[in-house]
Protein backbone atom coordinates (compact mmCIF):
# COMPACT_ATOMS: atom_id res chain seq x y z
CA UNK A 1 0.00 0.00 0.00
CA UNK A 2 1.36 3.43 -1.00
CA UNK A 3 0.28 6.99 -0.31
CA UNK A 4 -0.77 7.20 -3.99
CA UNK A 5 -3.29 4.36 -3.43
CA UNK A 6 -4.80 6.23 -0.48
CA UNK A 7 -5.00 9.45 -2.50
CA UNK A 8 -6.64 7.66 -5.44
CA UNK A 9 -9.24 6.03 -3.16
CA UNK A 10 -9.99 9.46 -1.65
CA UNK A 11 -10.44 10.90 -5.14
CA UNK A 12 -12.96 8.20 -6.05
CA UNK A 13 -14.79 8.61 -2.73
CA UNK A 14 -15.09 12.40 -3.05
CA UNK A 15 -16.11 12.54 -6.71
CA UNK A 16 -18.48 9.58 -7.07
CA UNK A 17 -21.26 8.29 -4.84
CA UNK A 18 -21.42 4.55 -3.97
CA UNK A 19 -24.04 2.85 -6.22
CA UNK A 20 -26.20 1.75 -3.27
CA UNK A 21 -26.52 5.36 -2.07
CA UNK A 22 -27.26 6.78 -5.54
CA UNK A 23 -29.91 4.08 -6.14
CA UNK A 24 -31.58 4.91 -2.81
CA UNK A 25 -31.67 8.63 -3.69
CA UNK A 26 -33.17 7.92 -7.11
CA UNK A 27 -35.92 5.85 -5.46
CA UNK A 28 -36.69 8.77 -3.13
CA UNK A 29 -36.95 11.22 -6.01
CA UNK A 30 -39.51 9.01 -7.75
CA UNK A 31 -41.61 8.94 -4.58
CA UNK A 32 -41.62 12.69 -3.86
CA UNK A 33 -43.42 15.64 -5.44
CA UNK A 34 -43.16 19.46 -5.60
CA UNK A 35 -40.00 21.15 -4.36
CA UNK A 36 -38.96 18.00 -2.48
CA UNK A 37 -38.77 16.21 -5.83
CA UNK A 38 -36.98 19.21 -7.39
CA UNK A 39 -34.33 19.27 -4.69
CA UNK A 40 -33.66 15.53 -5.03
CA UNK A 41 -33.40 16.00 -8.80
CA UNK A 42 -30.75 18.69 -8.23
CA UNK A 43 -28.84 16.37 -5.87
CA UNK A 44 -28.80 13.57 -8.45
CA UNK A 45 -27.77 15.97 -11.22
CA UNK A 46 -24.98 17.16 -8.95
CA UNK A 47 -23.78 13.57 -8.48
CA UNK A 48 -23.66 13.10 -12.26
CA UNK A 49 -21.76 16.37 -12.81
CA UNK A 50 -19.27 15.47 -10.07
CA UNK A 51 -18.67 12.01 -11.53
CA UNK A 52 -18.30 13.24 -15.12
CA UNK A 53 -16.11 16.18 -14.20
CA UNK A 54 -14.10 14.33 -11.55
CA UNK A 55 -14.85 17.09 -9.02
CA UNK A 56 -15.88 16.70 -5.36
CA UNK A 57 -19.62 16.14 -4.88
CA UNK A 58 -19.72 18.63 -2.00
CA UNK A 59 -17.43 21.52 -1.15
CA UNK A 60 -17.34 20.13 2.39
CA UNK A 61 -14.98 17.28 1.57
CA UNK A 62 -15.23 16.35 5.21
CA UNK A 63 -13.05 15.18 8.05
CA UNK A 64 -11.45 11.99 6.85
CA UNK A 65 -12.04 8.96 9.04
CA UNK A 66 -10.02 5.79 8.45
CA UNK A 67 -10.98 2.30 9.61
CA UNK A 68 -7.85 0.16 9.44
CA UNK A 69 -7.76 -3.54 10.07
CA UNK A 70 -4.43 -5.25 9.82
CA UNK A 71 -2.17 -7.79 11.39
CA UNK A 72 0.62 -6.38 13.52
CA UNK A 73 1.80 -2.83 14.02
CA UNK A 74 0.20 0.05 12.15
CA UNK A 75 2.67 2.92 12.51
CA UNK A 76 3.82 2.55 8.90
CA UNK A 77 0.29 2.51 7.55
CA UNK A 78 -0.56 5.61 9.63
CA UNK A 79 2.35 7.42 7.99
CA UNK A 80 1.16 6.34 4.52
CA UNK A 81 -2.39 7.50 5.31
CA UNK A 82 -1.17 10.93 6.41
CA UNK A 83 0.95 11.31 3.30
CA UNK A 84 -2.02 10.15 1.17
CA UNK A 85 -4.32 12.75 2.78
CA UNK A 86 -1.85 15.59 2.12
CA UNK A 87 -1.46 14.33 -1.47
CA UNK A 88 -5.24 14.10 -2.03
CA UNK A 89 -5.76 17.59 -0.57
CA UNK A 90 -3.62 18.97 -3.40
CA UNK A 91 -4.62 16.57 -6.19
CA UNK A 92 -8.38 15.92 -5.89
CA UNK A 93 -8.49 18.71 -4.50
CA UNK A 94 -10.04 18.68 -1.02
CA UNK A 95 -11.04 21.73 1.00
CA UNK A 96 -8.68 22.34 3.92
CA UNK A 97 -11.11 21.73 6.80
CA UNK A 98 -8.99 21.14 9.88
CA UNK A 99 -8.47 23.99 12.37
CA UNK A 100 -7.18 24.49 15.91
CA UNK A 101 -10.26 24.16 18.18
CA UNK A 102 -9.49 27.39 20.07
CA UNK A 103 -7.72 29.79 17.70
CA UNK A 104 -9.64 28.31 14.68
CA UNK A 105 -6.43 28.62 12.64
CA UNK A 106 -6.53 26.32 9.59
CA UNK A 107 -3.66 23.82 9.20
CA UNK A 108 -3.99 24.09 5.41
CA UNK A 109 -3.56 20.41 4.49
CA UNK A 110 -6.21 18.44 6.42
CA UNK A 111 -3.57 17.13 8.81
CA UNK A 112 -3.33 18.25 12.41
CA UNK A 113 -3.31 17.13 16.01
CA UNK A 114 -5.34 13.89 15.96
CA UNK A 115 -6.17 14.30 12.26
CA UNK A 116 -7.02 12.49 10.11
CA UNK A 117 -8.92 10.28 12.49
CA UNK A 118 -7.58 6.73 12.30
CA UNK A 119 -9.30 3.80 14.05
CA UNK A 120 -7.20 0.67 14.19
CA UNK A 121 -8.73 -2.73 14.57
CA UNK A 122 -5.99 -5.32 14.95
CA UNK A 123 -6.82 -8.75 13.64
CA UNK A 124 -5.00 -12.03 13.98
CA UNK A 125 -4.68 -12.73 10.27
CA UNK A 126 -5.51 -11.52 6.79
CA UNK A 127 -4.27 -8.62 4.70
CA UNK A 128 -4.55 -4.91 5.24
CA UNK A 129 -8.03 -3.43 4.79
CA UNK A 130 -8.82 0.29 4.98
CA UNK A 131 -12.25 1.90 4.93
CA UNK A 132 -12.44 5.67 4.43
CA UNK A 133 -15.37 7.96 5.27
CA UNK A 134 -15.53 11.66 4.35
CA UNK A 135 -17.66 13.14 7.12
CA UNK A 136 -19.08 16.59 6.51
CA UNK A 137 -19.73 18.89 9.46
CA UNK A 138 -23.36 19.73 8.71
CA UNK A 139 -24.37 16.22 9.67
CA UNK A 140 -21.63 15.63 12.25
CA UNK A 141 -22.75 18.73 14.19
CA UNK A 142 -26.19 17.20 14.83
CA UNK A 143 -24.91 13.76 15.86
CA UNK A 144 -25.25 12.85 19.55
CA UNK A 145 -24.51 10.30 22.25
CA UNK A 146 -26.14 9.54 25.59
CA UNK A 147 -25.90 7.16 28.51
CA UNK A 148 -29.29 5.56 29.15
CA UNK A 149 -30.25 3.54 32.20
CA UNK A 150 -30.44 -0.17 31.39
CA UNK A 151 -34.17 -0.30 32.17
CA UNK A 152 -34.85 2.20 29.38
CA UNK A 153 -34.03 -0.64 26.98
CA UNK A 154 -35.16 -0.67 23.33
CA UNK A 155 -37.84 1.96 23.95
CA UNK A 156 -35.25 4.38 25.29
CA UNK A 157 -32.91 3.72 22.37
CA UNK A 158 -35.67 4.44 19.85
CA UNK A 159 -36.72 7.58 21.68
CA UNK A 160 -33.17 8.95 21.68
CA UNK A 161 -32.63 8.21 17.97
CA UNK A 162 -35.94 9.86 17.02
CA UNK A 163 -35.27 12.85 19.28
CA UNK A 164 -31.83 13.31 17.66
CA UNK A 165 -33.27 13.16 14.12
CA UNK A 166 -36.17 15.49 15.00
CA UNK A 167 -33.82 18.02 16.55
CA UNK A 168 -31.49 17.83 13.52
CA UNK A 169 -34.36 18.73 11.19
CA UNK A 170 -33.15 20.11 7.86
CA UNK A 171 -29.61 20.88 9.04
CA UNK A 172 -27.85 17.62 8.02
CA UNK A 173 -29.06 17.67 4.36
CA UNK A 174 -31.74 14.96 4.42
CA UNK A 175 -32.50 12.34 3.22
CA UNK A 176 -29.99 11.16 5.81
CA UNK A 177 -28.40 7.85 6.72
CA UNK A 178 -28.58 7.15 10.45
CA UNK A 179 -25.76 5.18 12.10
CA UNK A 180 -26.66 3.88 15.56
CA UNK A 181 -24.17 2.47 18.06
CA UNK A 182 -25.51 0.61 21.06
CA UNK A 183 -23.41 -0.64 23.98
CA UNK A 184 -19.69 -0.57 24.65
CA UNK A 185 -18.97 2.75 26.41
CA UNK A 186 -19.46 6.43 25.54
CA UNK A 187 -16.50 6.40 23.12
CA UNK A 188 -17.12 2.87 21.83
CA UNK A 189 -20.81 3.58 21.09
CA UNK A 190 -19.80 6.65 19.07
CA UNK A 191 -17.31 4.59 17.09
CA UNK A 192 -19.90 1.85 16.49
CA UNK A 193 -22.32 4.45 15.14
CA UNK A 194 -19.62 5.60 12.68
CA UNK A 195 -18.71 2.05 11.66
CA UNK A 196 -22.41 1.43 10.97
CA UNK A 197 -22.20 4.03 8.16
CA UNK A 198 -19.57 1.87 6.43
CA UNK A 199 -22.11 -0.90 5.80
CA UNK A 200 -23.89 -0.97 2.46
CA UNK A 201 -27.45 0.32 2.59
CA UNK A 202 -28.75 -2.78 0.77
CA UNK A 203 -26.80 -5.31 2.85
CA UNK A 204 -29.08 -7.41 5.10
CA UNK A 205 -28.45 -7.25 8.86
CA UNK A 206 -27.76 -10.71 10.27
CA UNK A 207 -28.74 -10.13 13.88
CA UNK A 208 -32.54 -10.43 14.01
CA UNK A 209 -33.10 -7.90 16.81
CA UNK A 210 -30.83 -5.28 15.17
CA UNK A 211 -32.52 -5.86 11.81
CA UNK A 212 -35.95 -5.42 13.35
CA UNK A 213 -34.87 -2.26 15.17
CA UNK A 214 -33.38 -0.77 11.98
CA UNK A 215 -36.66 -1.36 10.14
CA UNK A 216 -38.78 0.12 12.96
CA UNK A 217 -36.54 3.16 13.27
CA UNK A 218 -36.54 3.84 9.53
CA UNK A 219 -40.35 3.77 9.45
CA UNK A 220 -40.64 6.01 12.50
CA UNK A 221 -38.01 8.48 11.20
CA UNK A 222 -39.77 8.71 7.85
CA UNK A 223 -43.08 9.29 9.59
CA UNK A 224 -41.54 12.55 10.95
CA UNK A 225 -41.95 13.83 7.36
CA UNK A 226 -38.98 16.20 7.56
CA UNK A 227 -38.35 15.23 3.91
CA UNK A 228 -35.56 16.08 1.45
CA UNK A 229 -33.72 19.22 2.69
CA UNK A 230 -36.50 19.62 5.24
CA UNK A 231 -39.01 20.55 2.50
CA UNK A 232 -41.43 17.85 3.73
CA UNK A 233 -42.08 14.44 2.20
CA UNK A 234 -41.90 10.71 2.67
CA UNK A 235 -38.14 10.38 2.69
CA UNK A 236 -36.31 11.75 5.72
CA UNK A 237 -33.83 8.85 5.84
CA UNK A 238 -32.47 6.46 3.22
CA UNK A 239 -31.49 3.84 5.80
CA UNK A 240 -30.76 3.11 9.46
CA UNK A 241 -27.68 0.96 10.20
CA UNK A 242 -27.14 -0.29 13.73
CA UNK A 243 -24.09 -1.85 15.37
CA UNK A 244 -24.01 -3.24 18.90
CA UNK A 245 -21.39 -4.30 21.44
CA UNK A 246 -21.60 -5.71 24.94
CA UNK A 247 -21.44 -3.20 27.76
CA UNK A 248 -21.18 -2.71 31.54
CA UNK A 249 -24.10 -4.14 33.53
CA UNK A 250 -25.00 -0.67 34.83
CA UNK A 251 -24.87 1.13 31.44
CA UNK A 252 -26.70 1.43 28.16
CA UNK A 253 -24.63 3.74 25.94
CA UNK A 254 -26.28 4.94 22.70
CA UNK A 255 -24.73 7.06 19.94
CA UNK A 256 -26.26 8.39 16.74
CA UNK A 257 -24.06 9.41 13.82
CA UNK A 258 -26.09 11.37 11.32
CA UNK A 259 -24.85 11.27 7.72
CA UNK A 260 -25.99 13.57 4.89
CA UNK A 261 -27.35 12.13 1.63
CA UNK A 262 -23.84 12.31 0.15
CA UNK A 263 -22.52 9.27 2.01
CA UNK A 264 -18.96 9.16 0.70
CA UNK A 265 -17.16 5.94 1.61
CA UNK A 266 -14.57 3.74 -0.06
CA UNK A 267 -12.50 0.65 0.78
CA UNK A 268 -8.94 -0.41 -0.05
CA UNK A 269 -7.75 -3.98 0.20
CA UNK A 270 -4.18 -5.17 -0.12
CA UNK A 271 -3.75 -8.49 -1.89
CA UNK A 272 -0.07 -9.27 -2.05
CA UNK A 273 1.41 -6.39 -4.04
CA UNK A 274 -1.92 -5.36 -5.52
CA UNK A 275 -4.27 -2.82 -4.01
CA UNK A 276 -7.97 -3.07 -4.84
CA UNK A 277 -10.32 -0.11 -4.46
CA UNK A 278 -13.97 -1.02 -3.95
CA UNK A 279 -17.18 0.81 -3.06
CA UNK B 1 -44.81 24.79 -6.14
CA UNK B 2 -44.46 28.57 -6.56
CA UNK B 3 -43.14 30.68 -9.41
CA UNK B 4 -39.63 30.80 -10.83
CA UNK B 5 -37.79 34.16 -10.95
CA UNK B 6 -34.48 35.33 -12.34
CA UNK B 7 -32.71 38.01 -10.30
CA UNK B 8 -30.01 40.18 -11.84
CA UNK B 9 -27.50 42.55 -10.25
CA UNK B 10 -28.48 44.54 -7.15
CA UNK B 11 -31.83 43.51 -5.73
CA UNK B 12 -34.49 46.13 -5.06
CA UNK B 13 -37.35 46.23 -2.55
CA UNK B 14 -39.95 45.59 -5.24
CA UNK B 15 -38.27 42.39 -6.31
CA UNK B 16 -38.06 41.20 -2.71
CA UNK B 17 -41.76 41.96 -2.18
CA UNK B 18 -42.95 39.68 -4.95
CA UNK B 19 -40.96 36.68 -3.67
CA UNK B 20 -43.04 34.19 -1.71
CA UNK B 21 -42.29 31.02 0.20
CA UNK B 22 -42.18 28.15 -2.32
CA UNK B 23 -40.86 30.27 -5.20
CA UNK B 24 -37.62 29.32 -6.94
CA UNK B 25 -35.01 31.94 -7.79
CA UNK B 26 -32.03 31.90 -10.16
CA UNK B 27 -29.40 34.57 -9.56
CA UNK B 28 -27.15 36.29 -12.07
CA UNK B 29 -24.53 38.75 -10.85
CA UNK B 30 -22.31 38.95 -7.77
CA UNK B 31 -22.77 36.91 -4.63
CA UNK B 32 -20.65 37.12 -1.46
CA UNK B 33 -19.75 33.96 0.47
CA UNK B 34 -19.96 34.62 4.21
CA UNK B 35 -20.07 32.02 6.95
CA UNK B 36 -19.22 31.79 10.66
CA UNK B 37 -16.02 33.85 10.91
CA UNK B 38 -16.92 36.41 8.23
CA UNK B 39 -20.18 37.23 10.04
CA UNK B 40 -18.26 37.84 13.27
CA UNK B 41 -15.59 39.93 11.58
CA UNK B 42 -18.10 42.04 9.65
CA UNK B 43 -20.01 42.81 12.84
CA UNK B 44 -16.84 43.66 14.72
CA UNK B 45 -15.92 46.22 12.04
CA UNK B 46 -19.43 47.67 11.68
CA UNK B 47 -20.05 47.94 15.43
CA UNK B 48 -16.75 49.82 15.72
CA UNK B 49 -18.02 52.37 13.19
CA UNK B 50 -15.86 51.05 10.37
CA UNK B 51 -16.79 50.17 6.80
CA UNK B 52 -16.56 46.81 5.07
CA UNK B 53 -14.14 46.55 2.14
CA UNK B 54 -17.06 45.36 -0.03
CA UNK B 55 -20.56 46.74 -0.57
CA UNK B 56 -23.46 44.47 0.41
CA UNK B 57 -26.29 46.97 -0.22
CA UNK B 58 -28.88 45.21 -2.37
CA UNK B 59 -26.54 42.25 -2.42
CA UNK B 60 -26.63 38.51 -1.91
CA UNK B 61 -24.91 36.76 1.02
CA UNK B 62 -24.21 33.07 0.42
CA UNK B 63 -23.63 30.79 3.42
CA UNK B 64 -20.84 28.83 1.81
CA UNK B 65 -17.22 27.84 2.34
CA UNK B 66 -16.14 27.06 -1.20
CA UNK B 67 -13.45 24.66 -2.31
CA UNK B 68 -11.06 26.80 -4.36
CA UNK B 69 -7.90 25.58 -6.08
CA UNK B 70 -5.69 28.37 -7.41
CA UNK B 71 -8.09 30.55 -9.40
CA UNK B 72 -10.54 27.67 -10.00
CA UNK B 73 -13.72 27.33 -7.99
CA UNK B 74 -14.11 23.55 -7.65
CA UNK B 75 -17.18 23.00 -5.46
CA UNK B 76 -19.45 25.53 -3.73
CA UNK B 77 -22.63 24.21 -2.11
CA UNK B 78 -24.29 25.85 0.91
CA UNK B 79 -23.41 25.37 4.59
CA UNK B 80 -25.90 25.09 7.48
CA UNK B 81 -27.43 28.57 7.94
CA UNK B 82 -28.58 28.11 11.51
CA UNK B 83 -25.02 28.59 12.79
CA UNK B 84 -25.26 32.22 11.63
CA UNK B 85 -28.62 32.82 13.35
CA UNK B 86 -27.10 34.82 16.21
CA UNK B 87 -25.59 37.36 13.76
CA UNK B 88 -27.89 37.48 10.75
CA UNK B 89 -30.45 39.99 11.95
CA UNK B 90 -27.77 42.55 12.76
CA UNK B 91 -25.93 41.79 9.51
CA UNK B 92 -29.11 42.56 7.54
CA UNK B 93 -29.67 45.75 9.53
CA UNK B 94 -26.12 47.02 9.16
CA UNK B 95 -25.28 45.98 5.58
CA UNK B 96 -28.50 46.39 3.60
CA UNK B 97 -28.11 42.94 2.00
CA UNK B 98 -31.37 41.82 0.38
CA UNK B 99 -30.96 38.10 -0.04
CA UNK B 100 -29.47 35.32 2.08
CA UNK B 101 -28.79 31.94 0.47
CA UNK B 102 -28.01 28.91 2.61
CA UNK B 103 -29.54 25.63 3.67
CA UNK B 104 -31.54 24.13 6.51
CA UNK B 105 -33.61 27.21 7.38
CA UNK B 106 -33.10 29.97 9.96
CA UNK B 107 -34.75 31.09 13.19
CA UNK B 108 -37.24 33.64 14.43
CA UNK B 109 -34.61 36.40 14.78
CA UNK B 110 -33.77 36.23 11.10
CA UNK B 111 -37.44 35.93 10.12
CA UNK B 112 -38.34 39.18 11.83
CA UNK B 113 -35.21 40.88 10.45
CA UNK B 114 -36.26 39.83 6.93
CA UNK B 115 -39.59 41.62 7.45
CA UNK B 116 -38.04 44.67 9.07
CA UNK B 117 -35.28 45.15 6.49
CA UNK B 118 -37.19 43.79 3.51
CA UNK B 119 -35.04 40.83 2.55
CA UNK B 120 -35.48 37.18 1.65
CA UNK B 121 -33.94 33.84 2.66
CA UNK B 122 -33.63 31.06 0.09
CA UNK B 123 -32.05 27.59 0.11
CA UNK B 124 -29.75 25.95 -2.40
CA UNK B 125 -29.80 22.11 -2.49
CA UNK B 126 -27.44 20.95 0.26
CA UNK B 127 -24.39 19.01 -0.83
CA UNK B 128 -24.79 20.03 -4.46
CA UNK B 129 -21.35 21.64 -4.61
CA UNK B 130 -20.45 20.47 -8.12
CA UNK B 131 -23.76 21.73 -9.53
CA UNK B 132 -23.28 25.11 -7.83
CA UNK B 133 -19.74 25.48 -9.15
CA UNK B 134 -21.04 25.08 -12.71
CA UNK B 135 -23.01 28.32 -12.48
CA UNK B 136 -20.04 30.27 -11.13
CA UNK B 137 -18.41 31.98 -14.10
CA UNK B 138 -15.62 33.69 -12.21
CA UNK B 139 -14.08 34.73 -8.91
CA UNK B 140 -14.13 38.55 -8.78
CA UNK B 141 -12.23 38.90 -5.55
CA UNK B 142 -11.49 37.53 -2.12
CA UNK B 143 -11.42 39.28 1.26
CA UNK B 144 -10.23 38.23 4.70
CA UNK B 145 -8.27 35.25 3.45
CA UNK B 146 -6.42 35.20 6.77
CA UNK B 147 -9.55 33.55 8.21
CA UNK B 148 -8.69 30.45 6.15
CA UNK B 149 -10.07 29.69 2.68
CA UNK B 150 -13.43 28.20 3.76
CA UNK B 151 -14.11 31.21 6.04
CA UNK B 152 -12.94 33.97 3.69
CA UNK B 153 -15.35 36.20 1.72
CA UNK B 154 -15.29 35.16 -1.95
CA UNK B 155 -16.99 37.41 -4.47
CA UNK B 156 -18.45 35.03 -7.02
CA UNK B 157 -19.78 36.02 -10.44
CA UNK B 158 -22.70 33.68 -11.08
CA UNK B 159 -25.06 33.01 -13.97
CA UNK B 160 -28.43 31.40 -13.35
CA UNK B 161 -27.33 30.29 -9.87
CA UNK B 162 -30.12 28.00 -8.64
CA UNK B 163 -32.48 26.44 -7.91
CA UNK B 164 -32.70 28.54 -4.73
CA UNK B 165 -35.95 27.74 -2.91
CA UNK B 166 -37.49 30.66 -1.01
CA UNK B 167 -38.23 29.29 2.47
CA UNK B 168 -38.56 32.58 4.42
CA UNK B 169 -39.99 35.69 2.77
CA UNK B 170 -40.27 39.35 3.74
CA UNK B 171 -43.94 38.91 4.61
CA UNK B 172 -43.16 36.88 7.73
CA UNK B 173 -43.91 33.55 6.13
CA UNK B 174 -41.75 30.44 6.44
CA UNK B 175 -41.80 27.03 4.76
CA UNK B 176 -41.25 25.12 7.98
CA UNK B 177 -43.77 25.60 10.76
CA UNK B 178 -41.42 24.96 13.63
CA UNK B 179 -39.00 27.80 14.22
CA UNK B 180 -35.98 27.27 16.37
CA UNK B 181 -34.86 30.07 18.64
Amino acid sequence: MRAEDIAEAIRLMETDLPPDVEAALARCRDEEEGISREVLGAMLENVRIAREGGVPICQDTGSLVFFVSAKGCCSEICRIIMEGVAMATEAVPLRANIVDPFSRKNTGNNLGRGNPIIHIDPRPEGGLRIGILAKGAGSENVSAATMLDPDQSVGGIKEFVLQTVRKAGAKPCPPIIVGVGVGGSLDAAALLSKRALMRRLDEPTEDALSSHLEGDLLREINSLRIGPMGFGGKNTALAVRLEAADCHTASLPVAVSIQCWALRRVFLEAEGDRVLIRR
Amino acid sequence: MGKAYSLRGKIGDQEVSKLQVGDIIYITGEIFTMRDQAHLKALEILRGGGRLPFDLRGGVIYHCGPLVKGSRLVSAGPTTSMRMERSEGEILARTGAKCIIGKGGMGSGTLSALSEHHAVYAEYPGGAGALAARSVVGIKGVYWRELGDPEAVWVLEVEGFGPCFVTMDCHGRTLRETLKK
